[in-house]
């Protein structure tokens, strides 16, 4: 399982020296394993690569883990919509007072974007999902709502040898004070459990937090304690804040590591990262 | 066991933070979090007894109506959400285990889950206050 990261700055994209080692583009990662591609979110970082330039893919498949704006703001500029000979999917959390693609449709629609969802030359299907379990080629796919403001879930990918679980956006320590002994009562550690690799939210510092709580986001403690009692393998801390700067990334994580002993490999996510997984 | 859908997660950390009692239950009525003002309630601490089967904690009070009569369990606020996934509310007396008696009034509401499940209920204790 290759995975690539295209977009880990969180919120809005940011665009200045000071972020460029870490990318100012905003949640994209794209999944590949003989021959079936996906496109975890629909960020910023979603324009850089150019499908087309790979005449054997004819299907792609997008999950959306949900609908704010620094998820879905690069669909309107992926070339495989304007593709008649493509078979694209998007993937997305239900909302029971609207279909998804009635929901999306109010980005992909002027005056916010000049072309319509339904005029897209693409072949388009559109998925909507809740706590739902689902096969994508050679991919097992589990989706968990998580907690976030707004209808939102979390991916677990399970490849043929490794899994690889995606929840950029996640705030489980909500009006919590300590992640409780009983896993079971922890948002999102079923998608999580054991995984080869985990990509989670980290945008915050632990004082930024404290001021933050309900934005729907963790701390970069919280999400290794997070990755800790799932028992990852890897942690890759993502959705930096576009406040912070490569230098203040390197400063968060250099005071993670002197507090903290844990097991598993954790590093900040870098836009232009590539992983391969057994 | 799989980890709780995060609705339920939610109640119980809004719950956390409250200082009424406040009882979770699974869709069969079993007891799956109390609150710390609703261990002084039981008499017993969460963290001890840990989950609750419906039959345990269904026999901790005795409950009755304001005549001094002993309510059957089909005419608890909880017990009616359980079973017509509704909201009610009602005012009644309990006596714990060790025969304090407390005028209460008890509303519980249903948890549906954003996917338009039903996936457990709350009641929340308040003491009775005629207003």
């Amino acid at each position: 399982m290759k995975i690539s990261i295209r977009g880990v700055r969180g919120s809005i994209p940011t665009t200045s020296p000071e972020t460029a080692h870490y990318g100012g583009n905003t949640s994209c990662s794209v999944v590949q394993e003989d021959g079936c591609m996906l496109v975890l979110d629909g960020g910023s970082g979603m324009q850089k690569f150019n499908l087309l330039q790979d005449t054997a893919v004819k299907r792609v498949d997008i999950l959306l883990t949900h609908l704010h704006l620094d998820h879905i703001l690069g669909l309107g500029f992926f070339n495989p919509f304007f593709d008649p000979s493509m078979d694209v999917h998007i993937w997305g959390p239900r909302s029971r007072m609207s279909s998804l693609h009635s929901r999306l449709s109010r980005y992909l629609s002027p005056p916010l974007f000049p072309v319509l969802l339904r005029d897209l030359p693409c072949k388009l299907t559109l998925h909507d999902i809740e706590n739902s379990s689902f096969d994508i080629g050679p991919f097992h796919i589990e989706s968990r709502y998580v907690i976030h403001p707004g209808p939102t879930v979390g991916f677990r990918v399970q490849g043929k040898h490794s899994v690889f679980t995606y929840i950029p956006d996640h705030e489980p320590m909500l009006g919590a004070k300590e992640f409780p002994a009983d896993k079971r009562w922890i948002s999102g550690i079923d998608l999580a459990q054991g995984a080869d690799l985990l990509l989670h939210d980290s945008q915050y510092s632990s004082l930024e937090y404290e001021y933050r709580r309900g934005w729907g986001h963790s701390s970069m403690d919280h999400a290794a304690k997070f990755a800790g009692l799932a028992g990852v393998k890897h942690l890759l801390l993502a959705h930096h804040d576009p406040s912070h700067s490569d230098t203040d990334l390197d400063d968060l994580l250099a005071d993670l590591k002197k507090r903290n002993n844990y097991s598993f490999n954790y590093e900040l996510a870098a836009e232009g990262m590539v992983i391969e997984l057994p | 066991m799989p980890a709780y859908p995060i609705e339920i997660i939610l109640n119980r950390q809004l719950a956390d933070c409250l200082s009424m009692p406040v009882f979770i239950t699974d869709t069969e009525g079993h007891l799956i979090f109390y609150n710390e003002p609703a261990e002084k309630l039981l008499g017993t601490r969460f963290e001890e007894t840990g989950e609750m089967n419906v039959e345990t904690w269904g026999t901790i009070f005795k409950q009755k109506d304001e005549a001094g009569k002993e309510l059957p369990p089909g005419e608890l606020p909880l017990v009616k959400t359980l079973r017509d996934r509704y909201p009610y509310h009602k005012t009644f007396w309990i006596e714990s285990m060790q025969g304090k008696s407390e005028r209460i009034s008890v509303t519980s509401y249903p948890i549906i889950g954003r996917a338009g499940t039903f996936l457990g209920a709350v009641a929340i204790f308040w003491e009775a206050k005629d207003v």
